[in-house]
């Protein structure tokens, strides 16, 4: 049996989260596909076959897929449904908007965002915000599924060298167009896969405040996260929020800074290994799950880590 | 323009849940039980659409068993204009959530279908992409801004990497996301005139098709909890606790 993995790329290169799914990919089965679905995406092939873990990789490439318009990616990979025992993608917005559809099309039940594989027809999935764990098992002919990227390690992008197969594209009537993507540019390391995020809440009070945050983030080298009170509020965009409807993240260091935290935040983190919460309200739920709390203003206590790890650094170099 | 708007009755959002002591599942008896939150914005994009004049009729469908007619009161309550309950005993699989919407939707006709983008129980994140691929109408997920123009349909979805604006047509399929909107608080006169909106009961059984679970449940049990921490008196603490002690900076 083969296991098909849909790449979420952005047809230069691959996501990592791509690299956690083949991860979740290698408890089923040593026949591993990596199905890449885009533009002008020669050279990511290339690169992609490299990925040890991947025994060859299947490529649609076509104009039409530039935008990864679920309408049109979705048939291309129920045509290729037959050949495979489970199919996954990442449980990301890209794999959210996209195998829900495969899922009507071969008539079979999706299992999202799995956390783990206990054996090839048993799965283990969060429920309620991660409150309660679900083992569920299935015996449909195809297993579809949706692997939540932090519950896997990514795997090695090199040492293979994988074949190569490139299949046709498959038309469909589709009414929606593409008019842009607004995504903001940073240089800081991305959210659901840096070793350490730094997060604010309403406490920042405003979106100025938040740059107290990114020069702590630079100082650490670390993704900036936020509650959804603070992307609610305006101070940040959505594209930060931690959270049940937003990102999940399972960083070595994760700090809160001003976040209450209520289960729906506390259901995007608290996978995290160390947990760090600064708060002045001593109540604040966040410090039932922190490894280190810190009952203090944040407003003073900010800028005081950012001189102590600037001792530090002194002091080492 | 007719819209219908999906349903779902879940624990409220509020409530600390619990797992069953023989691990079957959540315990949902006794406890506070709402409308799906994002299922919240959809139905108060469509009393919008109704005010802006977009729409003209507005109607809300819930699947479940008869305690979920209290989520339809309370979208009535919010301005739909009538109700469809489709009575099941048993909880239902996206997949089976979908078919079972689409042939409401073939008899209804409505011209735009909107719920919520997950369900805060099972959070699966599925149904309005699987009834989208049914109906073979166009999808937009996670939307945070609709405008309707002349048929024409734009909207603003919400993604890991910022925001994605799309230009499409209807009949739609949208999932809302909480951003979308905020829903109204119902007011006690507008809870009292929605006891008189009709509300349709239909019987599952009766629409001939397969809503059996394809997955089986062998067991829910708790998440690991987190060893309890310290609190630390000072910064100064708090860096050389990073650095030495848990050894992550």
């Amino acid at each position: 049996m083969s296991v098909l993995v849909i790449a979420e790329h952005d047809n230069k290169n691959l996501k990592s989260s791509t690299l956690n799914t083949i991860s979740a990919a290698e408890k089923l089965s040593e026949d591993i596909h990596l199905l890449i679905l885009g533009n002008k995406i020669e050279d990511l092939a290339k690169s992609s076959k490299s990925i040890q873990l991947v025994k060859k990789v299947i490529i649609c490439d076509h104009e039409k897929l530039e935008n990864q318009i679920p309408e049109l990616s979705s048939p291309i990979i129920s045509n290729l449904a037959e050949n495979y025992s489970h199919i996954l993608a990442p449980s990301s917005t890209f794999g959210k908007n996209l195998l829900p559809r495969v899922s009507a099309q071969l008539d079979v039940t999706q299992i999202s965002d799995i956390i783990g594989i206990e054996s090839e027809d048993t799965f283990i999935r969060p429920i309620y915000a991660g409150n309660a764990i679900s083992y569920v098992q299935t015996d449909q002919k195809i297993n579809l599924m949706t692997v939540r990227p932090t519950s896997f390690e990514k795997c090695e992008e090199a040492g293979g060298d994988a074949a190569v197969e490139n299949i046709n594209f498959i038309d469909s009537e589709v009414k929606t167009t593409f008019v842009s993507r607004e995504v903001s540019k940073s240089d800081r390391p991305e959210l659901g896969n840096a070793r350490v995020v730094v997060s604010g809440g309403r406490g920042l009070e405003n979106s100025d405040n938040f740059k107290l945050l990114y020069d702590l983030a630079d100082k650490l080298n670390a993704a900036v996260g936020a509650s959804r009170a603070a992307v609610d509020s305006g101070y940040i965009g959505n594209e930060y929020q931690v959270g049940q409807t937003g990102k999940m993240v399972a960083p070595e260091l994760y700090i809160a800074v001003g976040i209450s935290g209520a289960i729906q935040h506390l259901a995007g983190m608290k996978e995290s290994k160390v947990i760090v919460a600064i708060n002045k309200d001593l109540e604040a739920p966040i410090f039932n799950i922190a490894d280190y709390g810190l009952s203090s203003d944040l407003f003073q206590a900010i800028p005081e880590i950012i001189k102590e790890l600037d001792l530090l650094n002194q002091i080492e170099s | 323009m007719k819209v219908l708007v999906a349903v779902k009755r879940v624990v409220d959002y509020k409530v600390q849940i619990r797992v069953k002591s023989d691990n079957s599942g959540v315990e949902t008896q006794n406890v506070k039980m709402s409308v799906n939150p994002p299922d919240e914005n959809a139905i108060e994009e469509a009393v919008k659409l109704k005010e802006q004049g977009l729409a003209n009729e507005i109607i809300s469908v819930s699947i479940g068993d008869d305690k979920s007619q209290d989520v339809l009161r309370t979208s009535m309550a919010m301005g739909i204009d009538r109700s469809i309950l489709v009575k099941s005993q048993n909880s239902l699989e996206p997949l089976a959530v979908a078919k079972t919407l689409k042939i409401i939707i073939d008899k209804e006709k409505p011209d735009l279908v909107l719920m919520g983008k997950q369900a805060i129980d099972d959070d699966s994140n599925q149904t309005g992409q699987i009834l989208s691929a049914l109906l073979n109408w166009p999808q937009g997920c996670f939307i945070s801004n609709l405008k309707i123009e002349n048929n024409k349909v734009f909207i603003s979805r919400e993604i890991d990497e910022g925001i994605e604006n799309l230009e499409t047509s209807l009949p739609a399929v949208l999932t809302c996301d909480l951003r979308l909107n905020t829903p109204r608080f119902a007011s006690l006169p507008n809870i009292m005139k929605a006891k008189k909106k009709p509300l349709e009961t239909i019987d599952i059984d009766t629409l001939g098709i397969d809503t059996s679970s394809k997955i089986k449940t062998l067991k829910v049990i708790e998440p690991p909890k987190r060893k309890a921490g310290i609190m630390v008196n000072d910064v100064k603490e708090l860096v050389q606790k990073l650095k030495y002690e848990a050894k992550v900076i």
